[in-house]
This record gives C-alpha cells, sequence and structure tokens, in this order.
C-alpha cells in the first residue's frame, strides 16, 4: 500500500510546565512511500522519527496535516482501522501468554462475521510462525526466547492479520552485534516474500544503509533528506546529512573558494569550477584522500594504521575542523609512508560543499544549468 | 575458612538473640502451655500433659462462636474488600484530573486511628437515647424501620463489622493495586490497541494476568489479616465481645489469658494454635492455587 504523509505536524506541550513554548517532534513533513517499499526512517535520537511512526500507527493524532494509506485518508482512524502492523522496540510480548496464545491475540480481535473459528487462527498464527521460522516455539513463554526469537514473535504477530503496512520501532536496537547482521536481513527477506510496504525507524545508518530501498534522514522534526541509500551517502543535501551518514565520518574542514579553486589553508586543494568565491564548509569522505608525492593537500602525519586491505591514515591539518582527520586508502598506496608529512590528492567525487552558514550543499553553478 | 564462620556468627548473634526471646521462644512455650493439663498460674504447676486443653477449646460455645464470626468476616470482606479496591484502583489508574487528591482520601483511613473510626462508626450506627444514629435517620427517612445496629440483631452487627473491616483494610490494597497497575508497562497496551482490543479483553487477557501477582499477595495477607481481626470488633463493641456475641478467634485469646475470664492460658495457647493451623491450611491452599496461575 503507497503512504502519503502531507504537511504532517505534530507539537507536544512541554514537559516542564514553565515553559510554554510547544516541542515540535514532526515538522511540515511531506514525503510519498511507494507500495512494497522498505523505507528507513533514520535520524539521531529525539529526531522525531518514532513520533512520525506513530503518527502513521494511529498511536499519535497529528496536530496538522493529514495522512494517506493509498487513495484513503485514515488521518482520523485509531490505529486499529488502519490495518498496521507494529513492532514495539521492546516486542512488546504478553509474558503470560505462549508464542502462539502472543501471535493469535490480534485474531481474537476480530468481531462479528469477521470472527475467524479457533481452528482457523491457529493456522493462519502457524502460517505467520512459519515465514519467521519460529514453528518450533509456540509452546514457550516469551521469557525462554533469546532476543532475536522474541523479535520473530513480535514480527509474527504483527502480520498475522495480514496488515497492509508494516511498522517496526528501532527493530534491531535490542539484539547483539552479530544477531543484529542476522536480523536485518531477515527483516529484508520477509519484507520481500510478503511484499508489505515497511517503514522502520532506526538512529544506525549501518542499519538503514544495508536493507532500505530509500531512506528519509531526520532530524528536529524536519525531513533533510529522501534518497536511496547509495545517494544518501554519495550526494547529501548538507552537512548534517554528510556528517550524520558513514563511519569512519566525514572529515570536515574550513576553507574558501577563489577563482574556481578550493583553499584549505594556503593550498590550493582542487578545482571546483562554477562555485562562487567565498567561504565553504568542506566536507571530504576518507576514501576521498589518494595520497601521491606531489598532491596540492599537504598534511601533517600523526599515525598509520592497518586494517589488512586498507589502511588508515590519521592527519592533521590547519584548517581541519577538530583534533585529527582520517583518510582510508588502498594499503599499497600508503606504502611508505612515514610519520612527519603525507601529501594528498583529493577526488572531487568524495569532497563536497557546503555554505559554512546554513550548511547547505553548494553545488556548481554551470553544473545545473548544464 | 573457619574464622570467616565465627565472624558470621558473631554478626547474626544480635539477631538471632532478639529472635530467639522474642519468636522462638514464645511460640515453642505456647506448645509447651497447650499441652499442660490444669496449669495454674499462680502456682506455676500443672496435673498432666495432654490434648485435654484442646477438646475443652473446641467444645467451648464463646470459642464456636468466635469461630463462625471470624469465618463469617473472612469469607465477606476478603473478596469485598479486594473487589472494590481493585474497581477503586481501576478508576483511580484511570482518571488524569484530581487523582492525586483522590489517591489521598482513599488512603486517609489508613492513616486514622481504629478506635478514631469506631467512634464515627458509632455516630453512624449506633442507637442511644437521644439519635437513632445517622444510617437509622436514612432508613427512617425512606420509611424503613430502625435497626439497632450495635446492640442488635446478629446480622445486622456483622453488616456493620463488615464495612468497617473492609474500609479499614481498603486503602493498603487500593495502594498496592494502583502501583501495580502503574506498573504495567504502557507499551502492552499500545500494542493491544494497535490490533483493535476491546477494553474487556485489554483487562482480563493483559492488565489481570499481569498484575495476578500482587492481587494473590493481597488475597493471602487479606486472609491472615482478616483472620488475627480483633481491634475492629472492640472499636464496634466494647471489650465485653462474648456478651455482645461478636467475638473473634484473637479476641477469645486475649479474653482467656487478660479478660474477665481470663488466667488461662493454657486455653489460649491452644486456641492460638487451632487458630494458626486454620490460617497455616489457608495459606497454604492460595499459595497452590496461585502457584497454578502463575504469570512465568
Amino acid at each position: 500500500m503507497k503512504i502519503v504523509l502531507e504537511h504532517l505536524t505534530k507539537r507536544f506541550p512541554n514537559r516542564n510546565k514553565k515553559i510554554k513554548t510547544e516541542v515540535i517532534a514532526a515538522n511540515d513533513l511531506t514525503f510519498e512511500i511507494p507500495d512494497g517499499a522498505l523505507i528507513g526512517l533514520l535520524g539521531p535520537s529525539g529526531c522525531g522519527k518514532s513520533t512520525t511512526l506513530n503518527l502513521i500507527s494511529g498511536l499519535e493524532v497529528p496536530t496538522e496535516g493529514r495522512v494517506y494509506f493509498g487513495e484513503d485518508d485514515v488521518t482520523d482512524l485509531p490505529p486499529e482501522k488502519r490495518g498496521v502492523g507494529l513492532v514495539f522496540q521492546n516486542y512488546a510480548l504478553y509474558p503470560h501468554m505462549t508464542v502462539l496464545e502472543n501471535i493469535m491475540f490480534p485474531l481474537g480481535n476480530f468481531k462479528g462475521d469477521e470472527r475467524l473459528p479457533k481452528e482457523e487462527m491457529k493456522r493462519r498464527a502457524y502460517e505467520a510462525a512459519k515465514l519467521v521460522q519460529i514453528e518450533e516455539l509456540m509452546e514457550r513463554r516469551p521469557s525462554e526466547l533469546s532476543g532475536g526469537q522474541q523479535q520473530r514473535v513480535a514480527i509474527a504477530r504483527a502480520l498475522v492479520k495480514r496488515p497492509g503496512v508494516l511498522l517496526l520501532d528501532e527493530p534491531l536496537s535490542n539484539l547483539d552485534a552479530r544477531l543484529r547482521l542476522a536480523t536485518r536481513e531477515e527483516i529484508r527477506r520477509i519484507q520481500r516474500e510478503t511484499g508489505i510496504t515497511t517503514i522502520f525507524v532506526t538512529h544506525d545508518q549501518e542499519e538503514a544503509m544495508s536493507i532500505s530501498d530509500l531512506i528519509v534522514v531526520m532530524k528536529d522534526g524536519v525531513i533533510h533528506q529522501i534518497s536511496k541509500p547509495q545517494a544518501v551517502y554519495d550526494d547529501p543535501v548538507n552537512l548534517f546529512v554528510a556528517t550524520f551518514l558513514g563511519t569512519p565520518k566525514i572529515n570536515v574542514f574550513s576553507g574558501s573558494v577563489k577563482d574556481g579553486r578550493l583553499f584549505l589553508g594556503s593550498d590550493a586543494v582542487l578545482g571546483v569550477p562554477g562555485v562562487p568565491d567565498g567561504e565553504v564548509t568542506v566536507g571530504i569522505r576518507p576514501e576521498g584522500f589518494l595520497p601521491s608525492p606531489d598532491g596540492p593537500m599537504v598534511c601533517g602525519l600523526s599515525r598509520v594504521e592497518v586494517m589488512g586491505r586498507d589502511t588508515s591514515i590519521v592527519f592533521t591539518h590547519p584548517a581541519f575542523d577538530g583534533e585529527a582527520g582520517r583518510a582510508i586508502v588502498d594499503a599499497e598506496d600508503a606504502a611508505g609512508l612515514e610519520p612527519g608529512e603525507v601529501r594528498f590528492a583529493l577526488r572531487p567525487s568524495k569532497t563536497h560543499l557546503f555554505d559554512p552558514v546554513t550548511g547547505d550543499r553548494i553545488r556548481p553553478r554551470d553544473a545545473s544549468e548544464a | 575458612m573457619k574464622q570467616h564462620g565465627l565472624k558470621a556468627w558473631l554478626y547474626l548473634a544480635p539477631a538471632i538473640a532478639f529472635l530467639g526471646l522474642f519468636m522462638v521462644y514464645p511460640l515453642v512455650d505456647v506448645v509447651v502451655y497447650s499441652l499442660e493439663e490444669g496449669y495454674n498460674s499462680a502456682s506455676q504447676s500443672y496435673f498432666g500433659v495432654g490434648l485435654y486443653n484442646f477438646s475443652y477449646v473446641l467444645r467451648d460455645p464463646y470459642f464456636l462462636q468466635a469461630v463462625k464470626n471470624t469465618m463469617i468476616l473472612v469469607l465477606i470482606t476478603v473478596p469485598v474488600s479486594t473487589g472494590l479496591a481493585l474497581l477503586i484502583s481501576l478508576g483511580l489508574n484511570s482518571i488524569k484530573a484530581l487523582k492525586k487528591l483522590f489517591q489521598t482520601v482513599y488512603f486517609l483511613p489508613y492513616v486514622t486511628n481504629t478506635l478514631a473510626v469506631g467512634l464515627v462508626f458509632m455516630i453512624l450506627f449506633k442507637k442511644t437515647a437521644y439519635s437513632d444514629g445517622l444510617i437509622n435517620l436514612l432508613i427512617h427517612a425512606f420509611g424503613g424501620p430502625t435497626v439497632d445496629f450495635i446492640d442488635g440483631p446478629y446480622w445486622a452487627k456483622i453488616l456493620v463489622s463488615s464495612i468497617y473491616t473492609v474500609w479499614i483494610v481498603l486503602p493498603f490494597k487500593i495502594l498496592i493495586l494502583t502501583s501495580a497497575l502503574a506498573s504495567v508497562n504502557p507499551m502492552y497496551y499500545s500494542a493491544a490497541k494497535v490490533d483493535g482490543t476491546s477494553k474487556r479483553r485489554i483487562f482480563w487477557r493483559i492488565t489481570l494476568p499481569m498484575i495476578s501477582p500482587m492481587l494473590f499477595y493481597l488475597i493471602i495477607t487479606g486472609f491472615i489479616g482478616a483472620f488475627k481481626a480483633y481491634s475492629d470488633a472492640v472499636a464496634l463493641f466494647g471489650v465485653d465481645l462474648n456478651a455482645a456475641g461478636m467475638n473473634t478467634i484473637v479476641g477469645y485469646v486475649y479474653d482467656m489469658l487478660y479478660g474477665n475470664s481470663g488466667g488461662y492460658p493454657s486455653y489460649a495457647s491452644a486456641a492460638a494454635l487451632i487458630l494458626f493451623s486454620i490460617v497455616f491450611t489457608i495459606t497454604c491452599v492460595n499459595l497452590l492455587i496461585s502457584r497454578k496461575n502463575a504469570v512465568v
């Protein structure tokens, strides 16, 4: 099912009652989620992504704006009428019920003609359990399950009603690192098999990058960018998106542009045709540095960390915004580097310019005209 | 290792001494008293050892009356007070405005002196030369016959006694249940809400099982407390409970020790042990039932 959010805004009264200003958890969100897509809502904690999820599920009522499922306006519908399956961060499995009873619970809420015979309820519960591969755990209680298994039960319980939309709130945050990798593949698989439109919330960029069809990057209740995962990384719209995505972090410098050339300190490091003169904030991805003996960017070399295939070079530069930057280069290119000085050439595609005040991306003017 | 053991015993010594002196020794002594036939407290002598004290107590009409009164009060007040407390807690939990005020109001009886409450009940229920009591005035206003609740028919006295006990024990139960209800993670309710669960089903399938450990705790302590009732009866009917026909088992024990018919520690001990065995049996039954329904 396609989901459309239109100017969705949610304001909460401030928790500190003395402060009259309201907290804006979601600010004028407008975007469309295509049918059958897996969407990652990504942002730092407190950015309003959980609120957005609750607005879609109907647990929260928006202050302004509308929510559409397909062609239907569901803004005023309570959660149970929207046909959503919701998986909570802590799974919210009922501890006093077995796995089977937990999965069957939503079916027991059907009323009137929709009411299913017990056998059919059981059949559907097993069908959902099979999808998440937990059929052999049906008689256990949640406390007897591992975190990953509880997660699967929660997904089965969300899917058993055959909802049009599946919502997952921080689905992997309670799992250990190894399970996290396996479970996110599992979520992707389940989503592919059912073709259900799925939205999940996360603060972990790697999680979002690895399984989403589209990533929505949020901060302070505002959407900063909606793109395919690779595009969010390669083509950030502003400094926040650039710094939030990528490990190790993007290296940020203060620089200036003069006559189509980018200056970091006194060195002209890169030609940037079409960019107007002025101060800029420069973001360079760690893989944007190429060690070369006559490279234009002169840096102090603090240390070299060998990581096998790649080598991480920790460097200092007078224009760098912080202590030390980090470049990731091929092990071959880093051979023979000695502490002291290192020279880099920059890859233009990995070097992004931002407005030092607004943080917005500065793009070459002629490129956009062409 | 040995030194550690010594040290541990040293630390435990004060507690062991106090518990031994004030708990274990009296308990043993009660058993000893209950088996000494014809014990005389003045000469500290007795005729023999046997179960006569028990058979005397079990044949004493005052004791049988006390057992009957206690049983009736237990069977009425435990379910009624627990049920009422649950209803009030659910109410308190679902309101937002004035919640604190109502919580305080419902908790007031807990900190109010039993005898002061008894006095208020007198004003409400007692017939005197000047007034029939407020409740009788009400009954009268609706055209009913007045009833003497304090010195009148048995069931009128049981009624007043029950109302009194329920009112006294309610605050603690409400306190426990409201905190139990508040400790249910709201995400369970959100999860149920997304699935369109009716309020009824949420209560029976989620809320009740979640608070059932606390509910069982209240039922068990409620039974024990109700079996030990004494001061409630005194507050309502005065110290001569046998004459009022409203004695309780603990009241009987007290009377046997210090009352007008007092001076019989052996009978008192036997009665106390009978009370203990009743409470013990009921608690075991309660625990068995709660185990069966336990939440894992």
